[in-house]
């Protein structure tokens, strides 16, 4: 019968608008709108009905290894200073594909020997693609990929080159946002200083264990 | 028979090699480089050998058409340009690679186009990138660059306005760390050269003689019983129909097609150009922007390419192989769920469909989110393995999803369009390609296979562990736009099945063959790396010379060639056919344009 495909097509449009419908009425009581739990459900494998997210009033929430330009991570020790974990070794500057970091590095007045911590550290994120490889491949896990995408500007001419201080931020937003990430280098570090302090430590018994044979000691410790 | 060299591919057949070089004694001789492999031809032989190659030998298909500059500063240095055809059997099997070298200053070789058409528009790019002039070309004019760029840009000598370095990382950045801003040294009105006699002020792109030259000429072919004045339409470049910057000129005689052209290049950044400033594993990211939609089978292939040249460092182990397959389907059904439903938007059922279509994609680029990272640009390869293992629950949620509900609603998607009287009405019959028509054009992916051509590279020419899964290669046989329709459907079926046993037999394990340095090093070669992409067969042909970027990079983009055949598709149907036409290739202008 001719028109009957078409039918069939108007009934599948029916049930997807009636569904939106019938999930609100499960819902009654609980918010499937404005809410963190609708929001999560609507965009789950059992979602029905419809599916829009009412940005900005409603946002969805992010998983941990989603990517937006980087950050980078600095210690706070007991006095409250700041120490930038970045030791300018310049392999994030160097595996960047567009090239938009700069590093600013400088030199110990006296010793005239390079200091680790950046003067300046620069991303241009207008530039930056947001790939995620400076991240990846930073062996001090000193630059890391943010979560936060509404950085909309008025003037991106004087506002679009993030500085230091403008792209650090301390441990602990960084635990906030990737916990897993950070409690397994957490655990990569605290394996790897429980080496050495194993290692320290057999140095340390070696050479109170063998006072009365002060030669042997050193070659025992390397 | 000659020495293989190391790095020859299993998949080519040492049978037809031989046969190639006893056919052509002093035609054709081994690449003997190291690391090269296939054919050079003697330059004037080409199309003997080209049209023996096809006829005797049945290699029919002529995948991919590119140029590679040997140039160096030095003295003594042997400069040259060499064309690189790859050629392959439509009924399966390895490639057969052939070159020929013309000199720099005036490099001419004979166009293949009047033999396999489908080399119109690849010899158009080399022709404007490159600069190699080919004989009996029908319509050789620029295609991506505009009449007034100056000089061939991807030659090596060529360099852009803002020109830093030859190669990243650029020292401007590191060690000397200088700050500014990239637009401030590049300004407006600065950042361009024009040919010699070329007025900038006074050139009016809407009447690019050229062009309409050429619709013309065209068009003096069609004749028609009653005299009828024919005008010249302009669809796009901006236009919703061309889903992106894309522009047909067609000429038109009432409401049917005479003759059409597509324009563009509106988009065109030079991909290339950067992937050899680039380093190799710098380019992984780039690749994602070609078709943006697929970035997981964009990856996959420049992964191949590379991980060739590496030999075994370049193997990933078991479970990123499973890992691969898995994201490489997956982008496959968000692909067509896509082409499905804009391909109902240009038939004119706007927006329900599509966005019925998104619900699920969406699902999907959420698995894709929460293990790269990101939606779209997920830059997940890496040479030897993937960057992440899935994160806790998306494995569940991808069971879920291929198991429970993308099933589902892909009935669901079938019940609502494919018998519809409307759709039917509007797509049966439409741009209709001859098998012969569609091998001829090079034309690949499910505009191939509807036409009755069941050529998946993944079942022709098996890479990663897909000789591992049971599938069909689906098929279709009228090869209108219905079809090509249909084989979608097909197609995100059998990528369920794949993705079904993919899922069950996943092993636990590494994720990275061996650590994941920021710098690869590739062996000196040259690599064909090729994938059966949502859109067709997506190349990556690369030259090392063992530095740390690629001496030559070149993505042979199924959107691009799938084009070739667009004329042939619309000549002789109403305007609004051609929209659906289009549509029913399935492009996206990141990959057409690079
Ligand atoms: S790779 Fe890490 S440590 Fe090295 S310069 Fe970059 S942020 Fe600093
Ligand atoms: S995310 Fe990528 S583009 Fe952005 S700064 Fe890092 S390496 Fe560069």
């Amino acid at each position: 019968m001719y028109g009957l495909g078409i039918l069939k097509g108007m009934w599948v449009t029916l049930t997807h608008f009636i569904d939106s419908y019938v999930e609100d009425i499960k819902w009654m009581g609980r918010k499937r709108y404005f809410t963190e739990e609708g929001v999560e459900h609507r965009r789950s494998v059992d979602a029905k009905g419809i599916f829009t997210v009412q940005y900005p009033e409603e946002k969805l929430p992010v998983p941990e290894e989603f990517r937006y330009v980087p950050f980078l991570v600095y210690e706070v020790d007991e006095e409250g200073n700041k120490h930038d974990r970045c030791t300018s070794c310049g392999i994030c500057a160097k595996v960047c594909p567009p090239q938009c970091i700069w590093i600013v590095r400088t030199e110990d007045p006296v010793t005239k020997r390079p200091v680790p911590e950046p003067v300046d550290f620069f991303v241009d994120v207008d530039i930056c693609m947001n790939c995620g490889y400076c991240a990846e491949y930073c062996p001090f896990d000193a630059i890391k990929m943010d979560h936060d995408y509404e950085m909309a500007s008025f003037d991106r001419h004087a506002e679009h080159i993030f500085n230091k201080e403008k792209l650090s931020k301390p441990v602990s937003y960084y635990a906030g946002i990737r916990p897993a990430n950070y409690t397994r280098e957490e655990a990569i570090k605290a394996e790897e200083a429980a080496k050495k302090a194993a290692a320290a430590a057999a140095k340390a018994a070696a050479a109170t264990a063998a006072p009365a044979a002060p030669p042997a000691a050193p070659a025992a410790t390397e | 028979m000659s020495e293989q060299t190391p790095t020859a591919p299993a998949a080519a057949a040492p049978i037809e090699k031989s046969e190639v070089e006893k056919r052509f004694l002093d035609a054709v001789k081994a690449d003997e480089r190291a690391g090269y492999v296939g054919y050079l031809v003697e330059t004037s032989k080409l199309v003997d050998v080209a049209t023996a190659v096809r006829d005797e030998m049945g290699y029919d298909y002529l995948s991919s058409i590119t140029a590679v500059d040997y140039f160096s500063d030095a003295p003594d240095a042997k400069n040259f340009i060499e064309v690189v055809y790859h050629f392959y059997k439509s009924t399966g099997g390895g490639a057969l690679e052939l070159k020929v070298q013309t000199p720099r200053d005036n490099s001419v070789v004979a166009s293949l186009t009047p033999l396999y058409p489908g080399a119109d528009f690849q010899e158009r790019e080399a022709y404007d990138l490159y600069g190699v002039t080919f004989e009996g070309h029908p319509d050789l004019r620029r295609i991506l660059m505009w009449e007034g760029f100056a000089g061939h840009p991807m030659r090596k000598d060529w360099k852009e306005a803002f020109y830093e370095d030859e190669a990243k990382p650029f020292k401007n950045r590191w060690p000397e760390g200088q700050v500014y801003r990239i637009e401030d040294r590049n300004p407006y009105n600065k950042n361009n050269k024009y040919p010699q006699g070329f007025d900038p002020t006074n050139f009016k792109e809407v009447d690019d003689p050229k062009l309409y030259e050429v619709l013309e000429r065209a068009a003096r072919e069609y004749t028609e019983d009653i005299d009828t004045e024919q005008v010249v339409v302009n669809l796009g470049p901006q236009h919703p129909s061309t889903h992106g910057v894309f522009r047909m000129a067609v000429r038109l005689d009432g409401e049917t097609i005479v003759a059409l052209k597509p324009v563009m290049g509106y988009l065109h950044r030079n991909h290339e150009k950067i992937g050899e400033r680039n380093t190799w594993t710098m380019n992984m990211p780039f690749t994602d922007r070609l078709d943006y939609l697929a970035s997981m089978s964009n990856n996959f292939g420049y992964a191949l390419a590379v991980e060739k040249l590496m030999g075994d460092k370049g193997t990933p182990p078991e479970r990123a192989q499973y890992l691969r397959v898995i994201m490489a389907e997956l982008t496959r059904i968000s692909n067509h769920l896509w082409a499905i439903g804009f391909l109902l938007n240009d038939l004119g059922a706007f927006f329900t469909p599509a966005l019925y279509a998104i619900e699920e994609r969406e699902l999907i680029l959420d698995v894709f989110e929460a293990t790269t990272g990101s939606r779209m640009m997920c830059n997940y390869f890496r040479f030897g393995g993937v960057a992440r293992d899935l994160p806790d629950g998306i494995l569940e949620k991808i069971k879920l999803l291929v198991h429970d509900r993308l099933p589902r609603k892909i009935d669901e998607l079938d019940i609502y369009l494919s018998e519809n009287e409307l759709v039917r009405s509007r797509s049966e019959g439409v741009g209709v390609i001859t098998p012969e028509e569609a091998i001829a054009f090079s034309t690949a992916g499910p505009v191939l296979r509807a036409s009755g051509v069941p050529y998946d590279i993944r079942r022709a020419d098996p890479y990663g562990i897909y000789d591992r899964f049971k599938f069909d290669v689906a098929v279709r046989y009228h090869g209108d736009v219905y079809d090509r329709y249909m084989i979608r459907i097909d197609e995100l079926r059998q990528s369920l099945q794949i993705l079904g046993q993919a899922l069950k037999d996943l092993p636990a394990g590494e994720i990275m063959n061996g650590k994941n340095p920021y710098q690869v090093r590739v062996p000196a070669g040259e690599s064909y790396g090729r994938v059966e992409g949502p859109k067709g067969e997506l190349g990556y042909y690369i030259v090392s010379n063992g530095k740390g970027n690629p001496a030559r990079y070149h993505v042979r983009a199924p959107s691009f060639i799938n084009l070739t055949i667009l004329e042939k598709m619309c000549v002789g149907q109403k305007v609004a056919d051609v929209v659906v036409n289009l549509g029913s290739i399935d492009i996206v202008l990141g990959e057409v344009d690079r």
